[in-house]
């Protein structure tokens, strides 16, 4: 994902005058051919987080429409207060590009981990959170948001699933539809392809979004049903989504498990993001545990007759 | 562009009705000759158009201390009087900080230290080459503390943006004081500096209006050493 956006940058350029790139060093290099084609417009302001916030608001006051890019540590907990003021309380736009999602850097530790960002952005009005789960994902949502004065961050992984799934719009798309009284399993961005797998030959429906704030909350009701039995996989920290489901699913009795990076410790180990992912409950076998609890409670569900179910990844969307 | 100049009682009578204090309280007053001076001779705006692309761009990052500013945006016309009676009241368009999206000729909304002059920055690289304007933001000396300000003020000296100017005012509320001088911190990035005072108001146009072709511009206002402007 992160070579498809610095190759996207160039065409972006092209297309939209308005645009430029804010940089704090990181990608500076690999966009030295880009900065060349497009003089002035590719800013890289050093290791000076808060100034690149600052200097991306007083960018998008002039008229311009900046993409701000670092690691997520750095983009969104160093600078959260630029955030907050020099981009929201003005009421302006940027578009926001991170990468190092969550446990990415699993041998940098915790100072390049920010499993918390989608929450902490999601907690600022007016943004939008896209979680690309593969590359021409990134790309679509790059060149739609360029169009924009919104409020965008782009949350890049590592991460990735076999193709592209994600609707433009951000709504809901039914990746392995059933029953609609059988549980949902709802996977956002690049959890998607672990959650297929977790769940080859359970009884459940399978949903994804790459686009967790806002939430579709209609397209959410619409699909879980009156009485929901609903799993939330995130990569990002557990719960992040919890809100906006819980406010989607007021109206009706619902039980809701929300799968993703655990928020009461810090894993203090390097490895691999793999191993990070064993490690959270965020692999196959992990997610697999938490979907079989919430399906625990519903005798029959657990298991399909006759070996993998024949729905998975032969979607309809 | 309005030219008429503004006659300091006039303004300090409309600072008056923001502070509701009749003795001039010296913190409210503190930036206001800086303000009015730059109103009446330094910034291209028109308050009939206040969102003119090209207009110069008065950014106020001392955000806590909006009196002034508000006082010479009122008297040039850019909103009602009227507005100062109720400053920071539940139908009041005036907060005890500025909010941009509230008031015409506020350029950023503020309040919390250390924010106005990153924006600024970032206004002067969007409209360098692209406009005639140029943006002057004001911060204080007390302000200067925050580790932001310094980020931009190596920002800007290293990008050499000369639509760009930085006014300190300094009425010494820094509590640790700064040793060599406040000048010396924007001097040593590539800043072109000037010490001056707000005894008259000639000097400090001639301050506030001096550009540099290749650099940005401090100017370093000390407010403690005349107690009221020479007209």
């Amino acid at each position: 994902m992160r070579a498809r956006f610095y190759a996207e940058l160039d065409p972006v350029l092209a297309a939209h005058p308005d645009v430029d790139v804010v940089l704090a060093v990181i990608g500076a290099g690999n966009l030295a051919p880009v900065a060349a084609r497009h003089p002035g417009r590719v800013i890289d302001v050093g290791i000076r987080e808060q100034a690149m916030i600052g200097v991306a608001g007083g960018l998008a006051l002039t008229g311009r429409r900046p993409i701000v890019h670092t690691y997520a540590p750095f983009l969104v907990e160093r600078a959260y207060e630029q955030l907050k003021l020099d981009l929201g309380h003005q009421d302006v736009g940027a578009i926001l590009v991170s990468i190092g999602a969550s446990f990415d850097a699993s041998t940098e530790g915790r100072t390049h981990q920010a499993p918390a960002d989608v929450a902490l952005v999601s907690a600022l009005p007016g943004w939008t959170v896209h979680v690309p789960g593969h590359p021409d994902e990134v790309a679509a949502m790059l060149h739609a948001e360029a169009a924009t004065d919104r409020r965008v961050y782009l949350r890049l992984s590592t991460g990735q699933n076999r193709r592209p799934w994600a609707a433009p719009d951000g709504r809901l798309v039914t990746i392995r539809p059933g029953p609609p009284e059988d549980p949902l399993v709802l996977a956002v961005g690049p959890m998607l392809d672990t959650v297929l797998e977790a769940t080859a030959d359970l009884r459940v429906r399978v949903a994804y979004t790459a686009t967790p704030h806002p939430l579709d909350a209609a397209g959410l009701r619409s699909l879980a049903g009156p009485t929901p039995v609903l799993a939330v996989v995130e990569p990002s920290l557990e719960g992040t989504s919890a809100a906006a489901v819980a406010a989607a699913l007021a109206d009706r009795p619902s039980r809701v498990v929300h799968v993703g990076v655990p928020r009461d410790a810090e894993l203090r180990r390097y490895g691999s993001a793999a191993d990070h992912a064993a490690a959270h409950g965020l692999d196959a076998a992990g997610v697999r545990r938490r979907v079989e609890e919430l399906l625990g409670a519903r005798p029959g569900l657990l298991a399909a007759p006759g070996g993998p179910d024949p729905r998975a990844v032969s979607p309809s969307r | 562009m309005t030219t008429t100049a503004l006659a300091p009682d006039r303004v300090r009578d409309l600072v008056a009705r923001v502070t509701g204090d009749e003795k001039h309280d010296p913190s409210a007053h503190s930036t206001l000759d800086v303000v009015r001076v730059l109103y009446d001779r330094v910034l291209h705006v028109d308050p009939d158009r206040p969102d003119d692309p090209d207009r110069d761009r008065f950014v106020l990052s001392k955000g806590h201390g909006p009196a002034s500013t508000y006082a010479v945006l009122a008297a040039r016309g850019f909103f009602p009087a009227a507005w100062l009676d109720d400053v920071a009241s539940w139908s009041s368009r005036l907060g005890h900080h500025p909010d941009r999206t509230l008031v015409p000729g506020i350029e950023i909304g503020s309040g919390s230290l250390g924010h106005g002059l990153p924006l600024a920055v970032g206004m002067a690289i969007g409209l360098r080459g692209r406009s005639p304007a140029r943006v002057v933001v004001l911060v204080g000396d007390a302000e200067l503390d925050e580790g932001s300000n310094a980020e931009a003020i190596q920002v800007a000296g290293r990008f050499g943006l000369a639509n760009l100017t930085c006014v300190v005012v300094d009425n010494h509320s820094d509590g640790y004081g700064w040793p060599g001088g406040i000048a010396a911190r924007f001097a040593v990035e590539g800043w072109t500096t000037t010490d001056v005072d707000n005894r008259s108001d000639d000097r400090l146009a001639a301050a506030l209006n001096r550009r540099d072709a290749d650099r940005p511009t401090a100017v370093v206002v000390d407010t403690t050493r005349g107690s009221e402007v020479v007209a």
